[in-house]
């Protein structure tokens, strides 16, 4: 199949071409197809989009555990809460972490009571916040897949203020993606792996998972037309019978990935057995700063004791709706009890969290 | 607990974002008030841009507005807070299809700001009121001690008149009607957000602050013929908010043409990095007119004739179907539906 041009990416008789291609391949394969991503922004293209209106009812497209604002456990939030409260201390974070419901608060109620929580673009605006204030810690709650890691540990490496530390809630997507194979009757026909991941990781490490699962799995990127040919590229497999991990991506992802990026995530982060909300304990699922940066190591700086954490509210269902039992219309709460504006569980918050989407776009 | 609003106990500031939340808010302060119009005319339930009040024995109404501009930085590309009190008063006015007569001011100011910045935003906020041809006639001025206030707040209350048969309100919309849009969406918005992230994107984006007299003007006897049904100049929660409430007031649908909604390249881009939609952020010199379908091209064409309205196009049309929502078809042809946007406009991550 031909790489896309940049100005075909959102060109309409580019999607309907491919969505030509795509149910003819799903007539010769002639069967349900059930396609995963594991990828918020993929999520967000495909509502904004409204790709699922374009497309058989045979294809069916879910959304796994991509949301790095969802899987970020209640303990963490709730520890950047506790940090928070202390006199002079600034919180920083990216934007959709402030609503996330943990046990008690959210950022968004510890910042309306009067502490000082800020959002941010990146980790630099938090290092030049604790330049700006260096009477005051700044802490920056660290969440995010591969992706945002390599920013935070060039921030660390490039020997920031003393007065500023990270509370360190990375997260890694290929140990997740194992996991999500593990699970029972799931039965994934595919994935559509994120394009942004793999720019820095490449797509070595999710070759290694569709060899050894036998799942075909396409890297791409974000434009509507990203996605369908994605999809496109995945049937065409399904209907040879393969398991490759393809390219879609191609005018970002290198096979090897970034290798700058990936020497400072291995500078910086040792990978670790992590909590992820909703799922449980995934092994080398996470980061944590290494002791030779434990000066900026919010975690030993401050000492903080969570007692018990809550993640998953009685009733709510996130845990199914991130590992792709249910959709988001099948929980009880949706709609109902549980909306943006007073979220039960993380995935209504994030405006990458599946539930979120599914209200927004219908 | 009285003082509980849907589980939320104390004020945040997406409870002042134009959203779902801003409505609950609206709704716990008005609730209580014992008379909500007068001689039958709009008040203050209705929510509309404005209120009327119609003068018994005489066929014409007196609609009054009221407004708070607060607004970072006080000076944006395309503007400032003076003009965007003016503009935001008078084209509330307008939008009720009335001609502005008057307003009044109220300066809150805190202690320690400089009589060389006030200077400047009287300046301006002077010249606007002279160019729309409103008279300033009453006000007030309170100061309040350092940090009890950011800079300066300006409160503004309008006064037009418009003739009792005019009708044109969020309720009114009819099956078959077209929706205008008089420019591009999202630039002041886009342009403010830019300023504050110091987004350097080397363009040239300034606000599309600006109030709507011309086009006001221009389509007037379309108003007083009553072929419009109805205008919104959508600021705070951007199109998405102005034509949700439109829908759900009026128990219709609205069906929107991506392809047709005049957005800026620049818009767009700051949208995509800071993780917005460029359907939630505000306008302040944009309307949305609701006109009858017969009557759709001639009052375009006279939009398009004035000089603020020469991007003016048809972006969408009001069905029976599947009331109370707004549907858009996508730039690729799919379908979603625009909801109300929430609350403070909070940038997606990565």
């Amino acid at each position: 199949m031909q790489i896309l041009g940049t100005k075909q990416l959102r060109d309409r008789k580019v999607s309907e071409k491919i969505v030509r291609i795509i149910i003819k391949l799903l007539s010769d394969i002639n069967r349900k197809i059930k396609i995963m991503h594991v990828c918020g922004t993929h999520e967000h293209t495909i509502s904004k989009y409204g790709i699922r209106s374009i497309l058989p009812k045979e294809l069916e497209i879910i959304s796994g555990p991509g949301c790095p604002v969802c899987v970020c456990p209640a303990a963490d939030i709730d520890k950047a809460i506790e940090i928070g409260k202390r006199e002079n201390t600034i919180i920083t974070t990216f934007g959709d972490m402030l609503r996330v419901p943990a046990t008690n608060l959210s950022l968004a109620e510890l910042r309306a009571q009067g502490a000082d929580v800020r959002i941010v673009y990146g980790p630099n605006d938090a290092v030049k916040i604790a330049k700006e204030n260096p009477d005051k810690e700044v802490i920056f709650f660290a969440i995010g897949f591969e992706t945002t890691v390599p920013l935070i540990g060039y921030e660390i490496k490039i020997n920031p203020p003393l007065n500023f530390s990270v509370i360190c809630a990375h997260k890694l997507i290929p140990a997740a993606l194992e996991l999500l194979i593990g699970i029972d009757q799931l039965n994934i026909d595919g994935f559509i792996s994120p394009g942004h991941v793999a720019s820095i990781i490449g797509t070595t490490p999710f070759q290694l998972f569709s060899d050894a699962y036998h799942v075909p799995n396409v890297v791409a990127g974000f434009e509507p037309n990203d996605v369908l040919m994605a999809l496109a590229m995945l049937l065409k497999q399904i209907k040879n019978k393969e398991h490759k991990t393809e390219n879609e991506y191609t005018r970002v992802v290198k096979s090897e990935g970034n290798k700058i990026a990936q020497k400072i995530i291995a500078d910086v982060f040792d990978s670790v057995s992590s909590p992820w909300r909703g799922i449980g304990r995934i092994l080398d699922g996470g980061l944590a700063i290494k002791d030779s940066y434990s000066k900026y190591d919010a975690d030993k700086k401050f000492d903080i004791k969570i007692e018990k954490s809550i993640d998953i509210q009685p009733g709510c269902s996130c845990h199914l709706v991130m590992t792709g039992k249910i959709y988001p219309y099948e929980c009880k709460l949706f709609k109902k009890i549980c909306t943006p504006v007073n979220p039960v569980g993380p995935c209504m918050v994030s405006a990458e969290g599946t539930c979120a989407i599914y209200y927004k776009y219908g | 607990m009285e003082s509980d609003v849907k589980g939320s106990k104390i004020i945040r500031l997406a409870h002042g974002a134009g959203g779902i939340l801003q409505s609950e808010l609206i709704e716990f302060i008005v609730k209580g008030i014992a008379q909500k119009n007068v001689n039958d005319g709009i008040g203050v339930e209705e929510l509309d841009d404005g209120a009327t009040i119609p003068l018994k024995n005489y066929d014409k109404e007196i609609v009054i507005t009221a407004d708070g501009h607060t607004v970072f930085p006080l000076f944006f590309p395309g503007g400032d807070i003076g003009k965007l009190s003016i503009c935001g008063t008078v084209n509330d006015i307008l939008m009720m299809g009335a001609e502005p007569l008057a307003l009044s001011s109220i300066y809150i100011i805190e202690e320690g700001f400089s009589f060389d910045i006030l200077g400047k935003i009287v300046k301006s906020f002077n010249q606007t009121a002279k160019e729309v041809g409103i008279a300033i006639i009453a006000g007030d001025t309170k100061i309040m001690p350092k940090t009890t206030l950011n800079e300066i707040i300006i409160a503004t209350s309008g006064i037009g008149i418009k003739d009792k048969d005019i009708k044109i309100c969020d309720n009114n919309l009819k099956a078959g009607d077209k929706i205008i849009v008089t420019g591009s969406i999202g630039d002041h918005g886009a342009a403010l957000m830019a300023k504050r992230e110091g987004l350097n994107l080397s363009t040239n984006l300034e606000s599309d602050l600006a109030h709507l007299k011309e086009i006001y003007l221009a389509i007037k006897e379309d108003i007083k013929q009553n072929h419009i049904h109805a205008m919104k100049d959508p600021t705070r929660g951007g199109i998405a908010s102005a034509l949700n409430e439109w829908s759900s007031k009026s128990n219709l649908s609205i069906w929107l043409e991506e392809d047709n909604i005049p957005i800026k390249d620049e818009v767009n881009s700051i949208c995509d990095i800071l993780g917005l939609d460029p359907f939630n952020i505000a306008c302040e010199g944009r309307a949305l007119i609701a006109v009858a379908h017969n009557y759709t091209d001639k009052v375009l064409q006279k939009i398009k004739a004035t000089k603020l309205g020469k991007e003016a196009r048809i972006i969408g049309e009001v069905k029976s179907e599947e009331p109370k929502k707004v549907f858009l078809k996508t730039i690729i042809g799919g379908t979603r539906f625009v909801d109300m946007p929430l609350g403070e406009s909070i940038p997606r991550i990565c």
